[in-house]
């Protein structure tokens, strides 16, 4: 299977830089890629380094005056605040658990669509559809038009009367989001299972391999990038929540996850400082995850190369 | 997979493509509901239909239109959608049909850029904003989304890029073939079908975003998915204007997303699926 690169860089040498051009001619091969990277590292980097700086000021915009160099004092109260301590374990329950059913559905339906059936095509539609739903108006739709405990869908099939949003604040945002996610996971893994190899498997069948076997080690391998690649792209965008808290809960009964609370503490507690102490700990955090996930994208790329 | 189990198999699939595809079809069918019927208990599923929670959505009955914020966002996601292809299609060029040194640490470095966090530069952000006077003002989105969108661009195209046959190349070089004759009549052809499906994604990304839109927009430059998270809490809760509203600014990703299926997953899979 894939070997994990010790380091993104090496990936290959597809057609190799041809030694000893001018300078000229180098730059004019540089020259389409400067105004993108250009941009990107101004647009994207720059803030962060700005960020980075203002982690260390104790800045309130509702104190100006009280301005000054704060040494850590902001990291501190980052560490020792049980909101933002409890936002971090927030997230990375929200994350981890929304990444983990949707793959897990995701791989279901995928298997089911891998058959031949009437309407497949019209089903494999209707999958699509919560994907492809604007993240607000899905998270407004599963508030008031699912959720509600009055004339919502859910309490009107399963006839009961419950608060499905303060009694279960969290699954009640996972839920939504599981809904949106797990199309994503199974065109994914539907790909992958359409480019899985069928004459391993017929050979397997004519081995007498039960139906569980062959998934076990013949479907579930080959499918090993392809949930790699869903888990890492899902945990890039579930990671950076805001609409579903944001609507669904605004944060409350311990659903603030930390772009929430990151959101709050600068546009409402105008504490530019703390806020940008938290920013600085997000980023590191997403800086462990991203050294793996990089890793894994870099024997996607590997393979690709290598085809 | 025996031929006797399919028939099971195609009724649980059906099963739960209806199970994932209801709430979707509910807010259809609630906003086309008038608002005495959609919030009833239990639901009225026949109640007949009209079209009035559109016209209150569209502004028939007093309150804020909602054109504006539309508006805002085809300006916002069409004008950050062209920038993004101007900056990386060159750079995808330069990145896998003639390659700079170290092209794949210029690759990952596009891709790290997506992993770190917005909410973490979102500040500094605001404050730049503000200082320029560029707060409420949709051309200050248009570059924001260039720029969140730019990384993913670079990767999709450059995986298309580099699906032109080497050969291909070689023969058109071999033939006296320039660079711009090369561009439009071998990689042009190819690159097309990518290209659009590249813009399409960046397209629906930039119609979603709410985070960046939220904080440095008003009411000038508000966006669609701000106007949603708006009316809700300004003039309480009617649920078939609010379905009727989610339904129209969902609409043109439901409509694209549903042309494009295929193009979109290798899309959004960063072209590692093909």
């Amino acid at each position: 299977m894939t070997t994990l690169a010790t380091r993104p860089s090496p990936v290959t040498g597809p057609p190799a830089q041809p030694r000893g051009l001018s300078t000229a001619a180098r730059w004019a091969r540089r020259a389409p890629l400067l105004p993108a990277l250009i941009f990107t590292i101004a647009v994207t980097q720059l803030p962060f380094v700005a960020t980075l700086v203002i982690s260390f000021l104790q800045w309130n915009s509702l104190a100006p005056e009280n301005r000054g160099f704060a040494w850590l004092d902001n990291y501190l109260a980052v560490i020792t605040d049980p909101n933002l301590r409890n936002s971090v374990l927030t997230t990375i329950l929200l994350t981890a658990s929304v990444v983990l059913v949707s793959l897990i559905l995701g791989l279901g339906l995928a298997l089911l669509l891998d058959n031949k059936f009437r309407g497949r095509g019209l089903v494999r539609t209707m999958l699509i559809a919560p994907f492809l739903v604007v993240p607000v108006a899905a998270a407004l739709l599963w508030k008031h038009a699912l959720y509600n405990p009055e004339y919502g869908l859910f309490n009107g099939i399963l006839g009961i009367e419950m608060d499905w949003i303060s009694e279960m604040p969290l699954i009640a945002v996972i839920a939504s989001l599981v809904w949106q996610w797990t199309p994503f996971m199974m065109l994914i893994l539907l790909a992958g299972l359409q480019s899985r190899p069928l004459d391993a498997v017929e050979a397997a069948a004519i081995d007498g391999a039960s139906g569980w076997q062959v998934f076990r080690y013949l479907t579930l391998p080959h499918l090993r990038q392809y949930l790699e690649l869903g888990g890492l792209l899902g945990s890039i965008y579930i990671v950076q929540n805001f609409d579903a808290v944001f609507t669904i809960t605004s944060g409350g009964l311990d659903t603030a996850n930390l772009p929430y609370t990151i959101y709050q503490t600068f546009y409402q507690a105008h504490d530019y400082g703390a806020a940008s102490a938290a920013g600085v700990v997000v980023v590191i955090g997403s800086i462990a995850i991203a050294t793996f996930a990089l890793r894994a994208v870099s024997s996607l790329l590997k393979n690709e190369v290598t085809r | 997979m025996t031929r006797r189990a399919w028939r099971p198999w195609g009724a649980l699939a059906w099963f739960a493509g209806i199970l994932f595809f209801l709430p979707v079809a509910w807010m259809v069918l609630t906003s086309l509901h008038s608002e005495s019927d959609a919030a009833t208990n239990p639901p009225s599923v026949l109640a007949p239909l009209t079209f009035s929670g559109y016209a209150e959505f569209f502004g028939a009955d007093g309150g804020a239109s909602p054109w504006p914020p539309l508006l805002n966002s085809v300006t916002a996601s069409v004008g950050s959608t062209i920038l993004v292809l101007l900056l990386a299609v060159p750079a995808a060029y330069a990145l896998s049909i003639r390659p700079v040194q170290k092209w794949s640490d210029v690759l990952f470095f596009f891709l790290s850029t997506k992993m770190l966090p917005v909410v973490a530069g979102l500040l500094p952000i605001y404050l730049i904003a503000q200082y320029t006077g560029l707060l409420d003002n949709i051309s200050f989105l248009v570059v924001l989304y260039t720029s969140m969108n730019l990384p993913i661009a670079v990767w999709l195209m450059r995986s298309f890029l580099a699906e032109i046959p080497r050969e291909m190349l070689e023969a058109a070089a071999l033939d006296g073939a320039g660079l711009i004759t090369t561009l439009r009549r071998v990689v042009a052809p190819v690159a097309m079908p990518g290209i659009a499906a590249t813009a399409l994604i960046c397209f629906i990304f930039s119609w979603n975003e709410l985070l960046f839109a939220r904080v440095l927009t008003g009411v000038v430059a508000g966006t669609a998915p701000v106007f949603l998270t708006g009316f809700v809490t300004s003039q309480g809760l009617f649920l078939a204007k609010m379905c009727a509203a989610a339904t129209v600014v969902s609409l043109p990703v439901l409509v694209a997303g549903f042309a494009a299926q295929d193009k979109l997953v290798q899309g959004l899979s960063l072209g590692a699926v093909k």
